[in-house]
């Protein structure tokens, strides 16, 4: 018996820290979800994370509409899968809130090496901030910790809301956070208390640097992969005095808005320039060189696969962009047709 | 003699042409790149301006290329600018090379003193006269580039075959260059003016009307901001901005090219700021309100990291956004900035002043 295929938006959100990709059906209901780290290599994390994507879904058939792409590697990813949008993150995360929660009025995210607030009122985005000048890294710092303090990063959460008087840590710098904890340590005080402490100097940081100046309204939603620390949440309620709200799908909400994005576009079957799963097995080679077409002697990354020059960008002119990708992303490996999931029973 | 001068902008359009109306030799620095800013920043206080940053690496390359005077713009006030001439000397001779400084200190500071500088480069014949007459034409010169500047960030955001603009922005500064005498410069200018225009355009295309403001060497300087205004010209955005070179070594308070009088933009601003606080930290607010008057659908504001004319202004802003309800963002640059971060942003904010216009997200930018 054939049952019909279901209708799909494949998202994918590729970070310096995680990889993630979603499939969300046609009323952005989450049919599967991956979490996985980039380990500095995008390529290789979007390749097996969408082999991983056909493993979870091998017993449906699957039609991708539509593909979207962010992240600080959007650009790369858009052309690898052929994204049908490619968008930064800020907008990503702020369509997969307000998909999720349409109340929200104020969304905390906290990835891996970046900090973001975002500011809506009535559905629409008004205000937001991304921490700059200094990366933060809150998400990478707490995984520094949690391997240094030998906790899995998983379990700092629960040590934390554990703590029933959290150290003061200090918080300006993760460089100063660092040494000011061993010392807390040395001194005796406990591990809890110190986590918790931590918590609530990141807490601090993130209010103080990336908040400063624009208002907090309830309902608050806090998303990325650092919103699974329990720590940071009651952190978070404790410094605001609002609840705050941690979405089901908080680490892969950037995949989530961007598939979202895809969804918008309303594409007709087929119509996608998603390149279909198999680009999992493909090879891509890349390399850079410098223009000299002027003095700023840009560097300009080249994609390759098959020899076959598939994009080249980083110049400030767009000279490279233009002469063979235009609209990057768009980009197809081979014409379009029907992409599925297939049910691979292997 | 061979004479140096960092750059700002196309401010060494004008000064190419009052160098060769005075017959004194300039060293042109090559154009500031990642290089200039490197050697720059290896000689400068970590905690200065990226413009002493770069300032420092035009005046190296220009050295390197055997100028032996440098010129610097002086000035006084609360930003630390004014002080620039005399830091960057002093690094310079630490460094060994040898060389005649001379600060050029505002117009207004006193017509001798000015005169006095231009009297040791070109001496012997050059009265006072003489000098304003050169002055004169070099500026008119000056005025018509800024003007052509202008309309090509009003132009791009329609062209409809990429690259055109800037063609043709390339074409109109060949054709001033070549301009000499005032009617001359004038007739050029508004040929090429004609020539941007003549741009293929589509009219109808709903394009988002931003406004730039901000520390005015960030603003000058498409290096020091990765182009900015050229990138978003090409996401299809109309930009007007708020300081010109011409309008800001101009004696006197008419803003000719940003179209506004000083006394107007200040006006605007002493709601929320009612006094000098150096740079363009006021003329930052001022412009905004403007702006946000004339329906711009947001702003962006350009710093140099640590800038405390514009820190203040940064400040002050998110009573001026709520207030005139107009998103404004907020960009610090040093040479630690990556060019990526930056574009992040800025399309983030052209998605949210896109939502704001009911226009929708998927689409625009990428």
């Amino acid at each position: 018996m054939d049952i019909p295929a279901k209708t799909g938006y494949l998202g994918i959100d590729v970070g310096s820290v995680s990889t993630n990709l979603v499939i969300l059906d046609e009323h952005a209901n989450v049919l599967a979800a991956i979490y996985r780290r980039t380990q500095g290599q995008p390529i290789k994390a979007v390749q097996e994370g969408l082999r991983e994507l056909t493993d979870l879904l091998a017993d449906q058939e699957i039609e991708v509409r539509g593909v979207g792409a962010t992240g600080s590697a959007r650009h790369l990813t858009g052309i690898i899968v052929g994204a049908d949008v490619v968008k930064n993150e800020i907008t990503a995360h702020a369509v997969a809130a307000s998909q999720v929660l349409p109340d929200v009025n104020t969304v905390l995210e906290i990835g891996g090496q970046d900090s973001k607030l975002i500011v809506l009122r009535d559905g629409i985005v008004t205000d937001f901030a991304m921490n700059s000048v200094c990366a933060a890294g809150t998400g990478s710092f707490l995984d520094h910790q949690s391997a240094r303090l030998g906790i899995p990063i998983e379990d700092f959460g629960t040590y934390a809301v554990r703590s029933e008087s959290p150290a003061h840590i200090a918080g300006r710098c993760s460089v100063f956070a660092e040494s000011d904890m061993i010392h807390k340590q040395q001194v005796g005080i406990v591990v809890e208390d110190i986590i918790y402490g931590l918590c609530h100097a990141l807490v601090r940081n993130y209010l103080n640097n990336l908040a400063k100046g624009k208002e907090i309204k309830s309902p608050v939603v806090f998303q990325g992969g650092v919103a699974a620390n329990a720590g940071m949440k009651r952190a978070f309620e404790d410094a605001l005095e609002i609840e705050v709200t941690v979405p089901v799908h908080h680490n892969v909400m950037g995949a989530i808005g961007s598939a979202i994005l895809a969804m918008e576009l309303e594409l007709e079957p087929g119509e996608t320039s998603f390149n279909s799963f198999d680009v999992s097995d493909l090879v891509y080679e890349t390399s850079t060189f410098n223009c000299n077409g002027c003095s700023n002697t840009c560097e300009i990354v080249r994609i390759k696969v098959d020899g076959k020059t598939l994009a080249r960008w980083g110049g400030r002119c767009g000279k490279w962009e233009n002469e063979d990708s235009p609209g990057a992303g768009k980009k197809r490996l081979r014409a379009g047709g029907k992409t599925r999931i297939k049910a691979s029973v292997r | 003699m061979k004479v140096t001068c960092p750059h700002m902008g196309h401010l060494h359009w004008m000064l190419d042409d009052l160098f060769g109306r005075l017959g004194v030799e300039y060293v042109k620095p090559p154009p500031t790149t990642t290089k200039t800013l490197t050697i720059g920043a290896k000689h400068s206080p970590e905690f200065a301006c990226l413009p002493l940053k770069i300032n420092i690496g035009n005046f190296i390359q220009g050295l390197d290329m055997g100028a032996d005077t440098l010129i610097m713009a002086g000035g006084h006030g609360p930003c630390r600018f004014g002080y620039y001439g005399i830091v960057e000397e002093r690094i310079l001779r630490d460094l060994g090379y040898d060389f005649r400084f001379m600060m050029l200190e505002p117009f207004g500071d006193g017509k001798w003193a000015f005169y006095k500088t231009f009297e040791t480069l070109s001496p012997g014949s050059l009265s006072l006269r003489k000098l304003w007459k050169i002055l004169k034409v070099s500026f008119t010169k000056g005025r018509a580039f800024d003007q052509i500047h202008k309309r090509t960030l009003q132009v791009r955001a329609y062209e409809v075959n990429h690259g055109d603009t800037t063609r043709a922005l390339r074409e109109a500064e060949k054709m001033l260059t070549q301009a000499f005498t005032t009617e001359e410069i004038e007739e050029a200018g508004r040929e090429a003016l004609a020539l941007i225009d003549n741009v293929e355009q589509d009219p109808e295309r709903r394009v988002l009307k931003v406004g730039i403001v901000g520390e005015f060497f960030l603003l000058l300087e498409p290096f020091s901001n990765f182009g900015l205004e050229e990138a978003l010209g090409h996401m299809g955005v109309y930009i007007e901005r708020s300081v010109w070179v011409t309008d800001w070594i101009a004696p006197g308070r008419d803003n000719k090219i940003y179209g506004f009088h000083k006394d107007i933009v200040d006006g605007k601003a002493a709601p929320y700021l009612n006094h000098n606080v150096g740079g363009e930290g006021r003329e930052t607010i001022g412009s905004i309100v403007l702006m946000a008057e004339r329906k711009f659908d947001g702003i962006i504001q350009l710093l140099p990291f640590g800038c405390m004319p514009e820190n203040i202004a940064t400040s002050i802003i998110p009573k001026v956004q709520r207030d005139h309800d107009i998103p404004v963002l907020t960009l610090a640059f040093d040479e630690q900035t990556g060019r990526a971060g930056v574009i992040t942003r800025v399309e983030a904010f052209l998605d949210l002043l896109s939502a704001r216009r009911g226009l929708s997200l998927v689409g625009t930018n990428a």
